[in-house]
């Protein structure tokens, strides 16, 4: 057993073998002629298509218009998340009347809100950021409650004495202590929007730019380079966002540390 | 149900069957009676139904946008007594079924592998990580080009969603598997097979069992994105078709059994995992 190996922080070598292998395997299945090229593409054609792709213009366009619609989706469902969470966490009687319909309808598959949203909104970015931030909106709104509940009694009682008004409680006392679940959620969030927004641009496709439309319509063209391509575009933006956020998590969490 | 404390508090007098549960309501701190809670949560979907109502009856909307309540019912009676809904809702459970059995399987294989062997941790992990991060849906136009559109298509997405899931709660729940545990099958000179049956999977069970309703929610999402994407039968299916037609009153009834489907899974699966976490080891 190498547990010296494992030990170390250091990059284990290991790790590599599997892609590798893949990639190996990809190339010589393709350039021996065993396979249709049509739709087990060489990893060259990909690299190819990819490049043709980003030096176009067209990569650079899509790209922007996708990140537009997370961001957007993602900030009008973070913002209506952390107010429903605070709206729930902090009265009874809201959370009374309204907290049944919501926990119900969280029940419903995210996506299978799109055709009644397409009825409503159409296929354009209207209908697409209004879905992203719906699917931003359960994971905040969760986690913001979560965290408003986990206050305890006992600070409440400090801000009592403290003669605290409404407005002071909620920007000393609950936002602050519910701080860490409210990140958390907004990281899950983050997650959840990236997933809606190619969720929307696959379903909903339209006319308009955007990964997810540009991996849909190399589908419908047969381009299985371009598709590779555009999945790994994807996934990468969908990592770099989780890192973003990961790294924000610790940064704006720091205080904890000492805090204890 | 959020804070255990407000459950042990001395028992309110609850005025029993009240029908005005508004006059039971305590200001903050004290908890309302089950009853004036059950009520309270009834009145916002009541008053949405009866504004729904009004609505139809003056007509803000078309009624092709907004149909009437009664008849979102009636579609509803006629697709459950025709079997056209339960066909359709066969025909996605199975999916899910096949899709949990496979996927279930190499994410346990997977999860146990990485849990069990240092050396497969090394092989496997840094890929698996960065399999994981991919959204299944990213995966479905290539899915497309290799398997079609037929039903192969939906299990083989509907599995890489499962997987994941699987694969992760197994893998946290062997490694967490208490160490003194581990000592006392060493002591007893375990094979490799009784420390799997005997230490590794009864300790990893409540973790495991997070996993799978985990995996089930999961491809049930994964379920009704692919029959929205390309699909022939199913709910998913029904869905998309009825909204070409603009029938939105099998829209919403599709909605609504989706939506049950979930809470269904989610009761089912969360009772049996804290059935089983009740004896989980405590130790670390």
């Amino acid at each position: 057993m190498a547990s010296l190996k494992d030990k170390l922080p250091a990059i284990d070598p290991r790790g590599f073998v599997l892609p590798l292998l893949l990639i190996v395997v990809w190339q010589a299945v393709t350039s021996s002629g065993w396979v249709d090229t049509r739709i087990i593409v060489p990893p060259s054609a990909v690299l190819t298509a990819g490049w043709k792709w980003l030096n176009s213009g067209l990569a650079l366009e899509s790209i922007a218009a996708s990140l537009f619609r997370d961001a957007s989706g993602f900030v009008l469902g973070a913002a209506a998340g952390i107010t429903i969470g605070l709206l729930f966490g902090t009265s009874k009687l809201v959370n009374n009347v309204f907290g049944p319909t919501f926990h119900i309808l969280k029940h419903i598959s995210i996506f299978a809100w799109i055709p009644l949203l397409s009825a409503f909104f159409g296929r354009d970015d209207l209908a697409k950021i209004i879905f992203i931030a719906f699917a931003t909106l359960y994971p905040v709104a969760l986690a913001t409650l979560e965290g408003v509940r986990s206050i305890a009694r006992n600070q409440y009682e400090v801000a009592d004495v403290y003669g605290f008004t409404p407005r002071q409680a909620l920007f000393r006392l609950i936002l602050p202590a519910a701080s860490p679940q409210i990140i958390t959620g907004l990281h899950l969030g983050l997650i959840f929007a990236w997933l809606a927004t190619m969720g929307a641009e696959f379903l909903l496709a339209s006319t308009g730019e955007g990964l997810g439309m540009t991996v849909i319509r190399g589908r419908a063209a047969f381009r299985v380079d371009l598709i590779i391509f555009g999945m790994l575009i994807i996934g990468t933006f969908g990592m770099l966002l989780n890192e973003l956020a990961t790294r924000a998590e610790t940064r704006l969490l720091h205080w904890r540390g000492h805090a204890r | 149900m959020s804070t255990t404390q407000s459950l042990d508090e001395p028992l309110v007098i609850e005025p029993v069957g009240s029908l005005l549960p508004r006059i039971s309501i305590p200001s903050l701190g004290n908890l309302p009676n089950r009853f004036g809670r059950i009520g309270l949560g009834i009145i916002f979907p009541l008053l949405l139904l009866y504004l729904w109502q009004i609505a139809t009856e003056r007509v803000w909307l078309p009624p092709q946008l907004l149909p009437e309540p009664a008849f979102v019912w009636e579609t509803l009676v006629d697709m459950v007594s025709s079997g056209e809904l339960a066909g359709h809702l066969a025909v996605s459970l199975q999916r899910v079924a096949w899709s949990v059995l496979i996927g279930g399987s190499i994410g346990l294989a997977i999860g146990f592998a990485m849990g069990l062997s240092k050396s497969a941790k090394a092989y496997l992990y840094p890929s698996f990580s960065l399999f994981s991060q991919f959204p299944v849906i990213a995966w479905s136009p290539l899915m497309i080009i290799f398997f079609g559109i037929d039903e192969a298509l939906k299990i083989a997405t509907i599995t890489v969603a499962v997987i994941v899931p699987f694969a992760v709660a197994t893998y946290k729940g062997i490694e967490n598997v208490p160490v003194k545990l581990r000592e006392v099958g060493q002591i007893y000179q375990f094979s490799f097979a009784q420390t799997l049956w005997r230490i590794a999977l009864p300790a990893a069970l409540p973790a495991i069992l997070g996993g799978v309703r985990q995996g089930c929610m999961q491809a049930w999402l994964a379920l009704v994105f692919v029959e929205l994407l390309a699909s022939s039968e199913g709910l998913g299916y029904l869905l998309v078709y009825a909204r070409n037609l603009m029938q939105l009153d099998v829209v919403m009834v599709c909605m609504a059994t989706i939506g049950l489907v979930g809470l269904v899974f989610d009761f089912a699966l969360g009772f049996v995992e804290r059935h089983f976490s009740r004896w989980a080891p405590k130790g670390r």
